[in-house]
C-alpha cells in the first residue's frame, strides 16, 4: 500500500477544496434547519401573543374605569394595577415557550430516528457535536430571545392600545408616567437569561432522553424522576428530591433576584425593581454551576449516544 | 491506495454474527455490487464502511478510520442509505440551501440542473412528492457533491420501472466519470448487470463470491443443453441445473469454452442465476472456487 505516498498530496486537495467553508457554517445551517422543521418555536409564541392582545382589546373599553379605580389606591398598589396586564402578557408568553421547549426537545432527536431522517443527516459532512448543539441552542438561547422580542413587542402593542383608549378620558399620561416600561424590559431580559441557564439541565436531560428512549420519550422524561421522589418519600419519609425538581422547574426567574414576597392578596410584583437584580448570589450559588455541570455532562452523552445512533 | 480496504471486519449484535471477518478490497473507479439475501449482512457492511456502526478488525476508507474520523470522511463519500429518508418536512428549496450550506464540494449549480430535467418544483415539500421524485431529488442532492466515494443501499426500492431505469442511467452517464467509487447493494440485481464492473456475493456475514465482471464473463457460461448432450454435459460438474420449458440449462464454472459450445446454446448467465446457484450450493465450495 502506497498510503505515505500519497497522503501528502491529498491533503493539500483537500485543505484547496475545504477553505471556504468556515466552521461555524454547518452550525448556523443546521439551526436554521431546526428552525425550518420546528415552527412552532416562534408560531406558538406568535399565537400567544395574538391571544394576549385579542384579550386586552376585548377589555380595552374597561381601561378607563379600571385606571380610576388603580389611580385611588395608595402607590405600591395602584403601580402594581397597571403593571398587571403587561406582567400577565409576559408570562403567558414565557410559559408558551417553555412549554414549546419541552416538546421540541423531546422530539429533536427522536424524531429524525423515527422518519428515518437522521440517515440523510448523517450523509452529510455535520459532525453529531453539531447537530445536538444546533438543537440545544433552541431552548438554551434562542427561545428566550425570541421570548423576548416577542413580549417587548406585545407589551408596545398594549401600550399604545392603551394609550389610544385612556386618550379621550385624559388617562393616557398616568401609563407613561406610572408603568416603568423599559425597566420591565430590563427586568425580563435578565431573567431570561437567568432561567436559561437555571433550566439548562432539564432542557440537556430532555435532549438526552429523545436520544435514548425508543417510544414514549415524555413518560421516559419524567417517570424515573417521580420515582425517585416516591422512594424518597416512602424510604425516608422526605420530600426533598421532589422539592429540588419543583424548584428547577419553577424557580428559573426567581433565581437571579432577591424577591420580595408580598403578603398574596397585595397582587405586588413579586420582581419590579432593578435593584433587585442580584446577580452576585445567582453566579455565585452551586445550584446554578452544579445545574450547567449536569446539563454538560447530560449533553455530552447526546452526542455520544446519537453517534451510535440509527433510525428506529 | 484502495478507496475501501477491510482486513478481518467483524460485526457481531448480541449472539448474532451480522459481519463474520471480512476482507474487501474495492479500488478506485470501480462499481461494486454488494449482493445478499436479506439479513446477510449488506447494510452491516455499509454502515461500518459508513462510520454508522462501531466494528472489530481493521477497516480503512479513503485512508481514513470511518468510525473515528467520520466527520472527516463524510466530505468526500456520499450516501445514499434508503429510499425516502428525506425528511418530509423540507421544501426542495430548502433541501438545496441545506446541502449547500454544510457541504463544501456541493455544486448548486449542477443539482438545478438536475432538478430541471424533472417535475420537482422547488417550493414543493418532501411529503408532497411521489416516491420516485423523492428518489430524483436525492440523486440530484447526491450527485452534486463531488465525492470519492458513494454509497447505495437499496436506491431504488419500491420505485416503478421508469424510475428505476432512469436513476441507474443518469448515475452512470451524469454522475460516474472512472475515478469515483460506487458500492451498491440491490434484490433487483437484473438492473445492475450492465451497470457494475465487480460482484461481490455476501451471505451470514461472508463474503462468497467475489470477481470482476470481466471474470464473471470469461468464467461462467449457462448452456441451454440438446438432450442428447445432457449427461456428457452433467459430467462437466455444472454448479447449478435447472429446467425451462422442458430443457435443461445448466451452468459452468471455470469449463473450456468452446467444449461447452458443442453441448448447446451458449450465454452468459444473469446475476440473479448465479446468485441462485452460488447460495443454493454450498457456500464454502463457492468461496474456495473463486480463489
Amino acid at each position: 500500500m502506497n498510503t505515505e505516498t500519497k497522503q501528502p498530496s491529498e491533503t493539500s486537495f483537500e485543505s484547496q477544496a475545504i477553505a471556504p467553508m468556515s466552521a461555524t457554517r454547518p452550525f448556523y445551517w443546521s439551526v436554521r434547519r431546526e428552525l425550518w422543521e420546528n415552527r412552532s418555536i416562534y408560531m406558538a409564541p406568535l399565537i400567544a401573543a395574538s391571544v394576549v392582545l385579542f384579550g386586552f382589546g376585548m377589555t380595552a373599553f374597561r381601561l378607563p374605569q379600571l385606571r380610576r379605580n388603580a389611580l385611588a389606591l395608595e402607590s405600591a398598589r395602584m403601580r402594581a394595577a397597571i403593571e398587571l396586564p403587561y406582567d400577565a402578557a409576559a408570562m403567558m408568553i414565557m410559559f408558551t415557550v417553555f412549554i414549546v421547549g419541552i416538546f421540541y426537545c423531546l422530539d429533536a432527536l427522536h424524531g429524525e430516528r423515527r422518519d428515518r431522517s437522521i440517515l440523510f443527516w448523517k450523509s452529510l459532512p455535520v459532525s453529531d457535536r453539531t447537530s445536538v448543539l444546533s438543537k440545544a441552542i433552541v431552548p438554551l438561547a434562542i427561545l428566550p430571545l425570541l421570548t423576548f422580542v416577542i413580549v417587548v413587542a406585545t407589551q408596545l402593542v398594549m401600550l399604545l392600545l392603551s394609550t389610544a383608549v385612556l386618550l379621550p378620558s385624559g388617562l393616557a399620561g398616568t401609563t407613561w408616567q406610572l408603568l416603568p416600561w423599559p425597566r420591565l424590559s430590563l427586568i425580563l431580559f435578565y431573567g431570561l437569561v437567568t432561567s436559561a441557564l437555571w433550566e439548562a439541565p432539564i432542557f440537556a436531560w430532555l435532549l438526552l432522553v429523545s436520544s435514548w428512549a425508543r417510544r414514549a420519550t415524555f413518560l421516559w422524561a419524567v417517570l424515573p424522576w417521580l420515582a425517585i421522589s416516591a422512594i424518597e418519600k416512602l424510604a425516608f419519609d422526605t420530600t426533598f428530591f421532589i422539592r429540588m425538581l419543583v424548584r428547577r422547574l419553577t424557580g428559573g426567574f426567581e433565581e437571579g433576584f432577591v424577591v420580595v414576597h408580598y403578603p398574596k392578596d397585595a397582587h405586588v410584583p413579586v420582581v419590579d425593581r432593578l435593584t433587585q437584580f442580584d446577580p452576585l448570589k445567582f453566579f455565585s450559588s452551586p445550584g446554578l454551576w452544579i445545574g450547567l455541570v449536569i446539563a454538560a455532562v447530560f449533553l455530552i452523552g447526546t452526542i455520544r449516544l446519537r453517534r451510535y445512533r440509527g433510525p428506529l | 491506495m484502495a478507496t475501501i480496504e477491510a482486513r478481518g471486519l467483524r460485526k457481531a449484535y448480541g449472539a448474532t454474527i451480522a459481519l463474520d471477518g471480512i476482507n474487501l478490497r474495492v479500488e478506485e473507479g470501480r462499481i461494486l455490487g454488494l449482493i445478499g439475501p436479506n439479513g446477510a449482512g449488506k447494510t452491516t457492511a455499509l454502515d461500518a464502511i459508513l462510520g454508522l456502526i462501531p466494528y472489530q478488525g481493521e477497516l480503512k476508507v479513503l485512508g481514513r478510520d470511518p468510525w473515528n474520523e467520520r466527520d472527516l470522511l463524510m466530505r468526500d463519500v456520499c450516501f445514499i442509505a434508503d429510499v425516502a429518508v428525506l425528511p418530509r418536512w423540507m421544501r426542495v428549496s430548502q433541501a438545496l440551501d441545506y446541502v449547500a450550506g454544510v457541504h463544501p464540494r456541493f455544486d448548486r449549480a449542477k443539482a438545478e440542473a438536475f432538478l430541471a430535467k424533472t417535475e420537482i418544483k422547488r417550493a414543493s415539500k418532501v411529503r408532497q412528492l411521489s416516491k420516485g421524485m423523492v428518489a430524483q431529488l436525492h440523486l440530484a442532492l447526491v450527485m452534486a457533491i463531488d465525492a470519492r466515494l458513494l454509497v447505495l443501499d437499496e436506491p431504488t426500492l419500491g420505485l416503478d420501472i421508469l424510475y428505476r431505469k432512469q436513476f441507474y442511467d443518469s448515475l452512470l452517464n451524469d454522475y460516474f466519470d472512472g475515478t469515483r467509487t460506487i458500492v451498491v447493494t440491490t434484490h433487483q440485481v437484473e438492473e445492475i448487470q450492465h451497470v457494475i464492473t465487480d460482484l461481490m456475493f455476501i451471505n451470514r456475514g461472508r463474503i462468497v463470491l467475489e470477481t470482476s465482471m470481466e471474470q464473471f464473463e470469461a468464467r461462467y457460461f449457462e448452456v441451454m443443453v440438446k438432450p442428447e448432450h445432457l449427461a456428457a454435459a452433467q459430467a462437466l460438474k455444472p454448479i447449478y441445473e435447472r429446467q425451462l420449458f422442458g430443457r435443461s440449462i445448466l451452468l459452468f464454472d471455470n469449463v473450456d469454452r468452446l467444449q461447452l459450445a458443442e453441448l448447446g446454446e451458449l450465454r452468459t448467465p444473469s446475476i440473479a442465476d448465479l446468485f441462485v446457484a452460488v447460495m443454493g450450493s454450498n457456500a464454502g465450495t463457492a468461496q474456495g472456487a473463486a480463489k
